[in-house]
């Protein structure tokens, strides 16, 4: 979070995600909403961005690129993506879908089919290092994503090569498209599979910006192994009825249920901008 | 052609630091020159090419010229999906290097066989399709195309040693290249199968059939006004390629000719049906799809024959 800020950088984001997706009427708000504390961390000053074009600046690869939404709010809130172009979300003609595109300021990479960020991060984690230069990496999977082989190709190659400028964040929130992860391909325990494949493994709390920024800056990029944020998050976080449902994976909200999630999240943002010091 | 690519390569890198060399555990007695030069701009992946083709693209958006390595099967169709989200989507010069086209890897079987590459690699958009007929071309086709600012797939030959005759590696990208002339029929090749085709135009010729012989390497971007100024002189023009019928070299001379209403007959000679489980060398399984010397003969006899009947 920046300096200065009382209130965590998530709640302006979970309500640009709600915002945006009652708009343009789509889904994906619960998976929006589950990283959407782990992107405010970033976004919050975390990574080293002067500006989106700036060769030397650290890459975001959002993999889970479903999510995209919360990275657009974190891209607006950061200015480099306007107001009224936000507003084009989903809509014809618009560079905004629901995953995103590298032609956007500020989205490094493309995404969309699940298991290919983290070997694209490898690559450019890779490049600075051959390059000489100090620049991180970030990627941001799904658990779910860790359901493709592919993925697993590129964790033996991130810590083979001990790509320690690499560092992984799993949004650990349990659920998949058409059910929860214990129950689809059990990808239990998470941790301690990263850590058999040679990472280092931090478990944090998915949801609180202050430690996530902690750990984070706490981290060697510049020597030993590749690092992994096992992050425990809960799908739709924030808002009640979305909270571990499956459905909203899917859908878009009603007038009712807008009205509902938009009061819980200015009520939570409030709460902590009363309770800040 | 794997020679002639390594060497090539090792120019190159010598005068570019931007080319690196990624293979997924293939390249035994052909690397090691390029490992001994360059050590730090070597890597192997292991047997992971869908990681191999993911890694070149975060290597090419920071600036990297990166070619990546396998059998062309594996190059290509293993790691599809990343080719068309990494370096198509994104326009990055990646460059993916399928070795083995159609049946170079005879005994090894149908696992082995490189007989679709070319028609998912032109179905890209902004992907520039190479298929070199012999080393020398393979050497002028790198260095026309290295350093394109978007993808490239290259599809090499095995051999090192056969030449085309009346090539002399002649390479223009985006054009094709006459290497015989004659007046009776066309034959249009792609790829290593182009020495057959020259062994059978030859054979041609004794019978009193003179062939106008082209060799098509630049699939994408394709050789149209080539392609248009050959098929508009002849009735019957045969392609030939060691690949499906459906998709590259056979399918791209059917679509010139239809879509500019030309009246000439395209005869294809290529892959049309699936094995039988039995398999053989590359001679045997080529004479089997009507890819021999003598086949493509016997092909061009009865097509103009046909013709002639008709």
């Amino acid at each position: 979070m920046p300096a200065g800020d009382a209130v965590p950088l998530g709640y302006a984001i979970r309500r640009l995600i709600l915002e945006q997706s009652k708009r343009a009427h789509v889904g994906h708000i619960g998976s929006c909403l589950s990283v959407a504390d782990i992107i405010a961390t970033l976004y919050g000053g975390t990574l080293d961005i002067g500006a989106p074009d700036d060769p030397e600046r650290d890459r975001f690869i959002l993999s889970k690129g479903h999510a995209a939404l919360a990275l657009y709010a974190a891209l607006h809130v950061r200015g480099w993506l306007s107001a009224a172009e936000l507003d084009t979300f989903c809509g014809d003609a618009s560079r905004l879908g629901v995953h995103p595109e590298h032609v956007v300021p500020g989205v490094d990479f493309s995404t969309g089919s699940l298991g290919q960020g983290l070997s694209v991060a490898a690559g450019a984690a890779l490049a600075a290092r051959l390059l000489g230069s100090r620049r991180r990496v970030f990627v941001l999977l799904s658990d779910a994503e860790c359901d493709e082989g592919s993925t697993w190709e590129a964790i033996m190659f991130a810590a083979h090569h001990r790509l320690a400028n690499l560092v992984a964040i799993v949004d650990l929130n349990g659920q998949q498209a058409l059910g929860y992860t214990k129950d689809v391909l059990d990808l239990s325990p998470m941790a301690e599979r990263w850590q058999a494949f040679g990472w280092d493994v931090q478990v944090v709390d998915g949801h609180d910006e202050k430690q996530l920024g902690a750990v984070i800056s706490a981290l060697d990029t510049v020597s030993g192994r590749p690092h992994v944020l096992v992050a425990q998050t809960v799908f739709g976080r924030g808002v009640s009825f979305m909270e571990g449902q499956i459905r909203w994976h899917y859908l878009p909200m009603s007038d009712e249920q807008y009205v509902q999630a938009l009061r819980e999240v200015d009520d939570a943002s409030c709460a902590a901008a009363l309770s800040a010091p | 052609m794997r020679r002639s690519f390594v060497r090539t390569l090792i120019d190159l890198a010598e005068r570019d630091p931007r080319v690196v060399l990624l293979t997924g555990d293939l390249g035994f007695m052909v690397f090691e020159p390029f490992i001994e030069r360059f050590p730090d701009r070597f890597f192997n992946l292991g047997v992971a090419e869908q990681n191999m083709v993911g890694v070149a693209t975060g290597l090419a958006e920071a600036g990297f010229v990166p070619f990546t390595y396998s059998i062309a099967t594996f190059a290509s169709l293993r790691a599809y999906e990343f080719i068309r989200n990494g370096p198509v989507f994104h326009q990055l010069p990646v460059r993916i290097v399928g070795v083995g086209g159609g049946f170079e890897y005879g005994t090894a079987g149908p696992s082995h066989h490189g007989t679709e590459d070319i028609a998912v690699m032109r179905a890209l958009p902004g992907m520039a399709v190479i298929a070199p007929a012999d080393h020398a071309q393979a050497a002028s086709a790198m260095l026309a195309c290295w350093d394109l600012p978007g993808p490239l797939y290259l599809r090499l030959g095995k051999d090192d040693h056969a030449i085309v005759p009346g090539l002399d590696g002649r390479f223009r990208l985006g054009r094709a290249e006459v290497v015989r002339n004659g007046d009776d029929v066309a034959i249009i090749a792609m790829g290593a199968i182009a020495a057959e085709v020259s062994a059978a135009a030859a054979a041609l010729a004794v019978g009193g059939i003179e062939a106008t012989v082209v060799v098509a390497a630049s699939i994408s971007p394709a050789p149209v006004d080539d392609l248009i100024e050959v098929v508009e002189r002849f009735a019957t023009v045969v392609t030939v390629e060691a690949h499906s019928v459906v998709g590259g070299l056979g399918s791209l001379v059917s679509e010139v000719v239809a879509e500019r209403g030309l009246g000439c007959r395209v005869v294809r000679c290529g892959v049309r049906s699936a094995g039988d489980g039995t398999g053989g060398g590359e001679a045997y399984l080529n004479n089997r799809h009507g890819l021999s010397c003598d086949a493509l003969v016997q092909i061009a006899r009865d097509a103009l024959a046909g013709m002639r009947a008709s």
